[in-house]
């Protein structure tokens, strides 16, 4: 799923100065899972705001939604008697739900309340770990499930660049070396084999984001 | 005789790295480059290693060449997409040069560019498929090029390595070789017998092997090496050397010298990493007889 953090009170404060009333809008989904925009954030972060207004001498007020998904424009649709009734909206929902608010909301200002960081799993009560970056044409098959696209630093093909360090990447040390993980799934396949065959230069300027914007388009589900 | 025609008639070369400098001011470049001529085969100019922004091997490699000194020209991955890299590779080939020492390279993190985004276009094993592909005659999209270059292809090896790490290596040099390496360089090695047991895993390829040695300077350094240089281990009579030594430099070359004698007839050369003492390199050669 997508993974945010929250932004820093501060920058978002600098965000609304100019405005005292605001829609926050959270997110049922992603960022519901990764605790950044859900609807107890969305209330926690509100209160915030408008403590911190209060001692600025500059009250907000600050009212509250969480849609199920802020990305489909239906759920979307279902905000608009409320952003009619405020100057800006805050959207704590990942990159993609700020933008259907703004392109659905043309008159209204909408400024992200997190940052979005990446696709990612939970590894652990309150760890998430990057996994995929969307890069337009799946590997895994080839590399027992471990993408190099997303965990390896330099985004190697055709094994470990000699610098990890008791199975730790060279450049990120907190992490697993993904070339190390490959290869004990691998191994623990009985195979091996597959690390022999050449992975080709991929072809990022045709599949990947590098190529401009991506779309997709179904025309068998097109009303 | 040129580094590849005695490479290929199994004689022994010495090669000794020369850092370029940060800016343009080549006189040190120069300096050394004339004091190790006729000493070494060839001299090994990296290409922004360890990710610090300095001047780039091309250059230096073709001034060098003018001077009639005998280079390897580095080329990384890391800072470069396809287009430029075989670029590069013809820059390389219209200026007369033709070793190649073809690399990863650092990423841009551990850099004095830290901010920099690397360039994660072609690996390695792709930038040896490109060398391959320009020497048919074709580049990487199969376009039909007007003259062909010629090369003499290198890559690293990490020899250091230990366990499963040295089959993946094993696994890495074979694809490598089919990607048309002609010799490997190892990272630097400390002892003899970790090279010993990488030549034996590795003897039947029959693809030449140049050890590296970095002249080990102060007791700080041998240990800062181990501790943070993965598969580093410099052993602990080499770290006693270095602590009774009275004349640093002498030591460093009787260190250096010792662990030649002993490479010697394991490999097919030497590539000497000096790391600012590159005085000493005349001396080192004169000590083992080179
Ligand atoms: S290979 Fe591409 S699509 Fe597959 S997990 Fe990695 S980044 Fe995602
Ligand atoms: S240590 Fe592993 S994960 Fe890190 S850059 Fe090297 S191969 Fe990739």
């Amino acid at each position: 799923m997508i993974k945010a953090e929250q932004k820093p009170l501060e920058e978002i404060l600098l965000y609304l100065k100019s405005y005292d009333r605001i829609l926050l809008s959270g997110c049922g989904a992603c960022v519901t899972v990764c605790q950044a925009g859900g609807e107890k954030e969305v209330g926690l972060l509100a209160s915030a705001l408008r403590m911190a207004r209060m001692k600025m001498g500059t009250p907000l007020e600050a009212l509250e939604a969480t849609p199920a998904r802020q990305c489909e424009p239906e759920f979307a649709a279902e905000l608009s008697e409320t952003v009619e009734k405020v100057e800006a909206v805050l959207s704590v929902a990942c990159g993609v739900g700020v933008q259907t608010l703004a392109r659905h909301f043309p008159k209204t200002p909408v400024f992200p309340g997190v940052n979005t960081t990446f696709l990612g799993e939970t590894v652990t009560h309150g760890v998430w770990e990057e996994r995929c970056q969307a890069c337009g044409n799946c590997i895994l098959e080839r590399t027992g499930g471990v993408c190099p696209v997303a965990r390896c630093a330099k985004q190697l093909f055709n094994g470990p660049c000699g610098g990890s360090s008791k199975g730790k990447c060279e450049i990120k040390r907190e992490a697993d070396c993904a070339w190390q993980l490959i290869y004990d799934r691998l191994n623990g396949l009985g195979q091996l084999y597959r690390m022999e065959e050449i992975i080709p230069a991929r072809r990022w300027g045709v599949e990947s984001r590098d190529s401009g914007l991506r779309r997709i388009v179904r025309e068998d589900l097109k009303v | 005789m040129t580094f590849k025609e005695r490479l290929e008639s199994g004689k022994f070369v010495v090669v000794a790295e020369l850092q370029p400098p940060k800016g343009i001011d080549l006189s040190e470049v120069h300096e050394h480059a004339e004091r190790w001529r006729g000493r070494v085969d060839a001299v090994n100019i990296p290409d922004l290693q360890n990710a610090i922004m300095r001047l780039g091997s091309l250059s230096v490699c073709a001034l060098l060449k003018g001077k009639g000194i005998e280079v390897i020209y580095n080329l990384s991955c890391s800072n470069r997409n396809r287009l430029a890299l075989q670029s590069e590779l013809l820059n390389v080939s219209a200026l007369g040069l033709k070793n190649l020492l073809l690399l990863q390279g650092d990423h841009p993190s551990i850099g004095d560019h830290f901010e920099a985004q690397p360039v994660l276009d072609l690996d390695v094993i792709g930038l040896l498929g490109a060398a391959k592909r320009l020497q048919e005659g074709y580049d990487l999209m199969g376009n039909d090029l007007k003259g062909k270059p010629v090369f003499f292809v290198g890559t690293q090896v990490n020899a250091a390595a230990k366990g499963h790490i040295l089959d993946l290596e094993v696994m890495d040099m074979e694809k490598k070789i089919r990607q048309g390496v002609d010799f490997f360089f190892t990272g630097s090695i400390y002892e003899p017998g970790l090279l010993e047991t990488f030549v034996k895993k590795v003897a039947h390829f029959k693809v030449p092997i140049i050890v590296s040695i970095t002249l080990l300077k102060s007791v700080g350094m041998a240990r800062y090496i181990n501790k943070h240089v993965e598969g580093a281990s410099i052993p602990d009579s080499v770290i006693d050397l270095l602590l009774k030594a009275s004349d640093k430099q002498k030591t460093c070359i009787e260190i250096a010298g010792d662990f030649i004698r002993a490479a010697k007839p394991l490999c097919q050369g030497v590539q000497i990493i000096p790391l600012g003492w590159e005085n000493l390199v005349p001396a080192l050669l004169d000590q083992v007889g080179l």
